[in-house]
């Protein structure tokens, strides 16, 4: 009985090890490396975790699909860095902030409540216009270079754990302290949630708009909260990633990378996104470091890249075996 | 006063299923064709078919293609640029190694091919649905570019990984110059829609429309969902994928992945959203709105005379783009179809109000 319920989901889970594993099929990768490529598919997963925690945030309490999340992490990172030109960061950083929520009532006011009990679709591609808007004002007004975050971090890689493996494991400071802000992020967003009344009147809209305001939430006020956590988390996300990369328009390309995790963890959940996060960032890593060149020899393609769909193949699978993700809530239909 | 249709008495069957049943609905139709095929080829410029009116044709199929899927069937499609990428390809090696085809069925077979991958791709559908399927999409989408780019087969081993084509040839006769070329396209558009719009009206599109409606509901009176959501599936993608081939071969000529990516598939989206979804009429209006757009905005600083860098435009462009897309949402939800039939409602009355 237990085997035919969980079947699927054992088998998927097995095939998630078999690929764990598999490199070492080839006697050259050597165990330092492979927790290298592994640790840095985690650093990546925590980033994915950032951008698709907004997602799921957003979807949660307004049932909106926030398409605009990545262009609010350009927005929120090129904002910070430029004002951080002229300030310091530490004042930069929170007057980013300030912009984002001044951003999330604006977004309340002149498009989600116009378009309050339409379609779903509706909703959605507004917030594509929304992404349009913000790719194109954010550029406007900060202007389309590439920009640097400083975050006063080390860049030189340390290694570590001379003694364990032969030759070391590089790791970046970074990349640390990005992981550590995400938790701390993930963790005090929980205590949001589930202990304050603001959280609870959140997890109410969530589960059932109507009901929620004929008790007297006010649904307005709720989404502008929403959105404003969602585009601080936004911001977090948007400085981390620009600290490393640089801030520029590619930035916003970080959320398309961060959909196939909400649809792997579950639209609704913000453990799902953490977790669905960590597994699409090591499967892509693992998939390009060593999927890819054997791809590249048996098919004689121009080139590697699987890792730009490698993520939807592993969510859509995921999908095939649970429709609503690892941690989504199961829907039943009626008539 | 002039458009009504009292005293058009329907006393047969096929008098009342036809597909314009109003005397006035088709003296228009008639007038907008004589004036597509026998007056625009001569006042249109060579500028304005290939800008506007040669794109326009084809994204009007495209866009009827995923109509089909989203607007018809309810199961969004956030990928169907990588379907008429299918199509591009499919029609350029059937082209490159079989020259001896000709080139209407080079177009089917390309659109059979798309068909084919878009059956595939459809496969979550059936466990999946709303923006969960969407996201599942990009899937197509991301994979691809992907093969299109890296697996050089398909590109007969191009170097810079663009393809080239030779102009169109039916039948003897060479589509080349912008008029012959709009005129082609006319043809395959009209011929187009008329079996799309009699696949909607069948028991094909009810059923459709019965899933989209409420999936749980039509599979409880004895629509199979596999069925309907993979026919759906599968005859959006050979529209799109055809789309795709024409889109390629008349319009562009010479054409690399980046042709089909993520932009175009968005586009598509849009065109539909602001046309109309479940509205043949809507994805026509649609395309072109989506086209003009952008042409539009080009043209209104340069007519204010205030002189702005191209890259400010582009910013401008997408703030504008954006900001209208919004903006229609909020004004008409259902799109421009929806003001069409209520113009129509409206004249029907005019100039007495009741």
């Amino acid at each position: 009985m237990i085997m035919r319920k969980h079947g699927p989901v054992l088998a998927l889970g097995a095939l998630l090890l078999a690929g764990l594993v598999a490199p070492f099929a080839d006697r050259s990768t050597t165990p330092g490396f492979y927790v290298e490529v592994l640790l840095g598919g985690l650093m990546a997963g925590v980033l994915y975790s950032l951008v698709a925690l907004g997602f799921a945030l957003i979807f949660k309490a307004s049932g909106v699909f926030n398409f605009a999340q990545g262009a609010m992490v350009l927005f929120a990172a090129l904002a910070v860095a430029r004002l951080g030109e002229q300030m310091p960061l530490w004042a930069a950083i929170p007057l980013g902030m300030a912009i984002m929520v001044a951003l999330a009532w604006l977004i309340e006011r002149l498009v989600l409540r116009p378009l309050v009990n339409q379609e779903a679709i509706a909703l959605f591609m507004a917030t594509l216009g929304v992404t349009f808007f913000l790719d194109g004002f954010g550029q406007t007004i900060w202007g389309s270079d590439i920009y640097k975050i400083e975050l006063g971090i080390a860049k030189e890689p340390v290694m570590v754990l001379q003694s364990v493996f032969q030759g070391g494991i590089l790791v970046n400071a970074e990349d640390f302290i990005a992981a550590v802000v995400a938790a701390a992020l993930v963790a005090g967003l929980a205590l949001f949630f589930q202990m304050t009344p603001t959280g609870r009147a959140l997890r109410a809209v969530a589960d059932d708009h109507q009901a929620a305001q004929s008790i007297g939430i006010p649904l307005n006020r709720m989404w502008v909260i929403v959105w404003s956590v969602a585009g601080i988390v936004a911001l977090v996300a948007g400085v981390i990633w620009g600290a490393k990369l640089g801030v520029q328009f590619s930035l916003s390309q970080v959320a398309l990378k961060a959909l196939p995790v909400v649809i792997l963890g579950g639209f609704t959940s913000i453990a799902g996104a953490i977790v669905g996060g960590l597994i699409i960032g090591v499967g892509e890593k693992m998939a390009e470091v060593f999927l890819g060149p054997i791809l590249v020899k048996a098919f004689d393609l121009a080139g590697g890249g699987i890792e730009n769909w490698f993520a939807y193949m592993l969510a859509l699978l995921f999908l095939l075996v649970r429709p609503e993700g690892l941690f989504g809530e199961k829907h039943i239909d009626r008539v | 006063m002039f458009y009504r249709e009292n005293g058009q008495f329907k006393s047969s069957y096929a008098s009342d299923q036809q597909m314009l049943p109003i005397l006035q609905d088709r003296l228009f139709m008639a007038g907008l064709l004589v004036i597509a095929f026998a007056a625009v080829p001569f006042f249109a410029t060579d500028y304005l078919f290939l800008s506007l009116l040669i794109p326009f044709l084809i994204l009007a199929l495209a866009a009827i293609g995923l109509n089909l899927v989203v607007g018809y069937c309810g199961q969004i499609s956030l990928g169907h640029a990588a379907f008429m990428a299918v199509g591009a390809y499919a029609a350029y090696n059937l082209v490159l190694r079989l020259p001896q085809l000709n080139f209407l069925v080079v177009l089917v077979l390309a659109g059979l091919i798309a068909a084919a991958v878009g059956l595939v791709f459809g496969i979550p559908s059936l466990r999946i649905k709303g923006l969960y399927l969407g996201v599942a999409t990009l899937a197509a989408q991301f994979f691809m570019d992907w093969l299109f780019a890296r697996v050089k087969w398909f590109t007969n081993y191009a170097h810079s990984g663009s393809v080239q084509t030779a102009p169109v040839e039916v039948f003897g006769w060479i589509v080349d110059t912008p008029v012959e070329k709009y005129l082609f396209l006319l043809v395959v558009l009209i011929v187009f829609t008329l079996i799309a719009k009699n696949l909607v009206r069948s028991h094909i599109g009810r059923e459709w429309m019965a899933i989209r409606d409420m999936d749980v509901a039509a599979e409880v009176i004895g629509i199979r969902p596999v069925y309907a959501k993979l026919t759906a599936f599968a005859v959006s993608s050979f529209y799109v994928g055809v789309a795709g081939a024409l889109w390629g071969f008349v319009h562009l000529g010479s054409w690399e992945p980046l042709a089909f990516s993520l932009t175009l598939s968005l586009n598509l989206l849009f065109m539909i959203i602001i046309g109309g979804m479940g509205s043949l009429l809507g994805s026509y209006f649609g395309a072109a709105f989506i086209l003009m757009l952008p042409i539009l905005l080009n043209q209104v600083p340069a007519m204010l005379g205030v002189p702005i860098s191209t890259a400010m435009a582009s910013h401008l462009e997408f703030m504008i783009f954006g900001a209208l897309i919004v903006f229609f949402l909020i004004v008409e939800p259902h799109g421009l179809a929806r003001l069409w039939a209520i113009g129509k409602e409206k004249l029907r009355l005019w100039p007495f109000p009741h």
